[in-house]
């Protein structure tokens, strides 16, 4: 199986960025295994999370073809470093009168929440780590899943913010939009390391 | 005549609005020349045009012809090529030339009208999402949406277009952001940011590799072709061999011993050889296209890589590289060279010199004596572009160059229909120096009505040869080889048009030779006539360019020389015979 990599990336909120970046992906034969994207605590700025699956050449080359986009002002290998990651699942589970104290057990056991109550179904909202959902799902299958929608995986480092540049941090929008087009390309982009 | 526009004195700019603030965008960022087409979304534009009479503007006939004269100008100066149109059917006539500038990083911008905002999704008459379309063959593109943004956006487009790897940027004007008012400053040009600095661990270990290699060879692409003079003192330094790719011709001069030729498909022997059996490749300034590695499992099979690139992206992305440097090849190459430590290789000098001495000159009369013919007759300080196909290989392998920025092609996208309006672009960009395009029948017929364009600007310094075989000569090459001369839909010639009348069209000079007796008076009428000309020169119908690496083949595979083949049939049996295949 293609190993997972989780990314982040700091983007301009501008039309397109979106279809830019998955454009790069799609053209390129990068595959997407998840993709969530939200505004930052900065207007102007977005961030994405996305996990690719390929090995780490392919990873490395979408980093640098992503690089080389105006639009994006930063990215964030969280492979190279601690972080912490969610996903917020949403699993309707059928039940029975027979099965539904059970499936709220289990529930509870994963300290899920129940957000929505059928005569037939529950549907439970988990947040949590890879790991954690699919355990959740595993153990819920038996009964009957009827229907499950992932947001994909966020991700933050872990510690301080030693690794955001200190542009995205100038401040409001009218101080950031400057910082962020006199700060060239190509002075932001890393170095190579060796490849192979 | 020659102006584009009305020459009444410059009338009083009064208010400005968004096209204006286009122009004086352009002007306050030295842009003298714009090629370009006009159209309903893009009028205010060219009603503005009249205000700015120091931007000159460049009416072609078609949008592709607007995009590769940019192209040409850029190619052959170094700096910003400029192209224009209207929305929807005029701006996609430029996506041919955007395609091509960004496989070959070529500085260019293009400004693009559309429908007024409003409209905009709505399908409106001539609306196309160019911005959508020219995603993935843009290095960026901007819709803009507020007027007070356009002289902005139009700087950061110019300084995105120059500025690194360069390649175009495309900025789509709305008509009534181009009609609004505007009350704004205009902006002066950014300064060119510095690259980053290679870093020293990595120019160490390619010191230390260039030190203990027995066979080393220097491959210089189009990224190098700003970087000439330290290429050259780098490579003399260490008297290591020289190879330079079809982007990169120029870069290092034809006339010095070390240099070997053009790598790839119809690269030189010399070329090809020595990529196969060095120790120590040192590329500079090139991506590794498939069509100079052969098969990349193949490809310089013994030799440790040291890939000097600005792009990041394209390090490692097709060939193993062992020390990746990251910089600018003008202070790669001269920090190499300052710390040069030459072995002396007279083992692999000898080897290389027999490889060498391999180069066949054509000896028959063909496309290869015919192109061979006009490019010996070229100055130094001579523009050659070419069109796409034999002719341009052939020019390629038999012209030579002392320096940078005298050859102008469609390497990575390999673009029919380039030839002309980029010897346009180019001869309008140096209009001290001549402008020589060799074509081939098919591709001229691609862009030919640019020679309208040289009668309009009277512009004098274009040469123009069609190399007439009567064939899609390089497709028809391909099944010769790999389709056992099924010639499926490549013979052009009892349709080609009388070249010497057609150009006489636009009295534009024209000439033809038929043989070997009638070329040389034919070249000298044709290059000393004091017009742009157009010559053509017949050759036989079926001649390959060799030598030839087949696709899948690996570079030591090469055929070197072409195989025997029968007597030369005449047209009709051509004729015959395409009907029948
Ligand atoms: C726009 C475009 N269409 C098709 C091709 C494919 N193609 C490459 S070379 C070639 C033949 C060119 O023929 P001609 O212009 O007569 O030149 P010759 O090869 O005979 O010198 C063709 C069709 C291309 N490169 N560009």
């Amino acid at each position: 199986m293609t190993p997972d990599h989780l990314l982040s990336l700091l983007v301009r909120d501008e039309p397109r960025v979106l279809t830019r970046i998955t454009a790069l992906f799609g053209r390129r034969g990068y595959n997407i295994k998840s993709l969530s994207v939200g505004a930052t605590e900065h207007p102007g700025v977005s961030r994405m999370t996305i996990v690719v699956s390929g090995d780490r050449g392919v990873v490395e080359q979408a980093m640098r073809q992503l690089e080389k986009l105006h639009d994006v002002v930063k990215i964030i290998d969280h492979g190279l470093e601690k972080y912490v990651d969610r996903e917020l699942v949403l699993v309707k589970v059928a039940i029975t009168p027979e099965s539904r104290v059970e499936v709220r057990q289990i529930a509870e056991d994963f300290r899920s929440r129940i957000v929505d109550v059928g005569r037939h179904a529950l549907t439970f909202e988990v947040t949590g780590d890879e790991g954690k959902i699919t355990a959740f799902i595993e153990q819920m299958r038996p009964f009957g899943i009827l229907e499950t929608m992932r947001t994909g995986r966020i991700a933050l480092t872990r510690g301080s913010n030693a690794d955001i540049p200190t542009h995205v941090y100038a401040g409001e929008t009218q101080a950031l939009q400057p910082a962020l087009q006199v700060e060239p390309r190509e002075e932001r982009a890393r170095e190579v390391p060796n490849v192979f | 005549m020659g102006t584009a526009h009305s020459t009444s004195p410059t009338p009083d700019r009064g208010h400005m609005n968004g096209a204006k603030a286009l122009w004086a965008t352009l002007a306050n960022h030295g842009i003298s020349t714009v090629f370009g087409y006009p159209g309903g979304a893009i009028m205010p534009v060219y009603d503005a045009l009249t205000f700015y009479p120091e931007v000159r503007h460049v009416l072609t006939r078609h949008e592709q012809g607007a995009a590769h004269a940019a192209e040409g100008w850029a190619k052959a100066t170094g700096e910003l090529g400029v192209c224009m149109a209207t929305s929807g059917p005029g701006a996609t006539n430029l996506v041919t030339g955007l395609a091509d500038a960004m496989l070959d990083s070529v500085p260019l911008l293009a400004i693009t009208g559309n429908v007024a905002s409003h409209l905009m999704g709505t399908d409106a008459f001539q609306e196309a999402d160019i911005t959508g379309i020219t995603l993935p063959i843009t290095k960026h593109n901007y819709v803009v949406r507020d007027v007070a943004e356009l002289p902005r956006i139009v700087a950061e487009a110019i300084r995105i277009a120059r500025s690194g790897r360069p390649g175009p940027v495309l900025v789509d004007i709305p008509k009534d952001i181009q009609l609004a008012a505007f009350d704004g400053e205009i902006p002066s040009p950014h300064a060119r940011p510095e690259h980053p600095a290679p870093s020293s661990e990595s120019l160490e270990r390619a010191l230390d590799l260039l030190k203990t290699a027995k066979k080393p060879v220097i491959m210089a692409g189009g990224g190098s072709l700003d970087a000439a003079a330290e290429v050259t003192a780098l490579a003399r330094a260490w008297d290591i061999p020289v190879i330079t790719t079809l982007m990169g011709l120029g870069v290092f001069p034809s006339s010095d011993p070390l240099w070997l030729g053009m790598p790839g498909m119809h690269g030189s022997v010399a070329a090809n050889r020595a990529i196969s059996e060095a120790d120590v490749l040192l590329g500079i300034g090139l991506r590794f296209d498939d069509r100079v590695t052969g098969r990349v499992n193949g490809f310089a099979p013994n030799a440790a890589i040291i890939h000097v690139e600005l792009d990041a992206a394209e390090i490692g992305k097709i060939i193993r590289t062992h020390i990746p440097v990251r910089g600018d090849a003008r202070v790669v190459a001269r920090h190499l060279a300052e710390a040069a430590d030459p072995q002396g290789h007279p083992d692999w000098h000898a080897q290389v010199a027999e490889w060498k001495a391999r180069t066949e000159t054509p000896t028959h009369w063909g496309a290869g004596a015919a192109v061979k013919a006009v490019v010996d007759r070229l100055r130094p300080d001579d523009i050659l572009s070419s069109d796409v196909g034999q002719h341009q290989m052939l020019a390629a392998q038999l012209a030579r160059f002392e320096r940078p920025r005298r050859w102008i092609n469609s390497g990575g996208l390999g673009t029919m229909g380039f030839g002309l309006p980029a010897a346009i672009g180019a001869g309008m960009a140096e209009p001290g120096v001549r402008s020589v395009v060799i074509a081939g029948d098919g591709g001229f017929q691609m862009t030919a009505q640019e020679l309208a364009t040289l009668k309009m600007y009277d512009i004098r310094n274009v040469k123009i040869c069609i190399i007439n075989n009567s064939y899609l000569g390089m497709v028809r090459q391909w099944q010769e080889l790999f389709h056992e001369k099924r010639y499926s839909e490549v013979w052009l010639g009892d349709s080609n048009p009388d070249f010497v009348k057609l150009a006489d069209a636009y009295d534009v000079p024209g000439y033809r030779a038929r043989n070997t007796e009638e070329l040389p008076g034919a070249i000298d009428a044709w290059l000393n006539d004091p017009k742009s000309a157009l010559l053509e020169i017949v050759v036989p119908h079926e001649h390959g360019v060799f030598p030839m690496v087949p696709t899948g083949a690996a570079l030591f595979e090469m055929i070197e020389t072409e195989p025997p083949r029968p007597a030369l049939q005449t047209a009709s049996e051509h004729a015959k015979e395409t009907s029948e295949a």
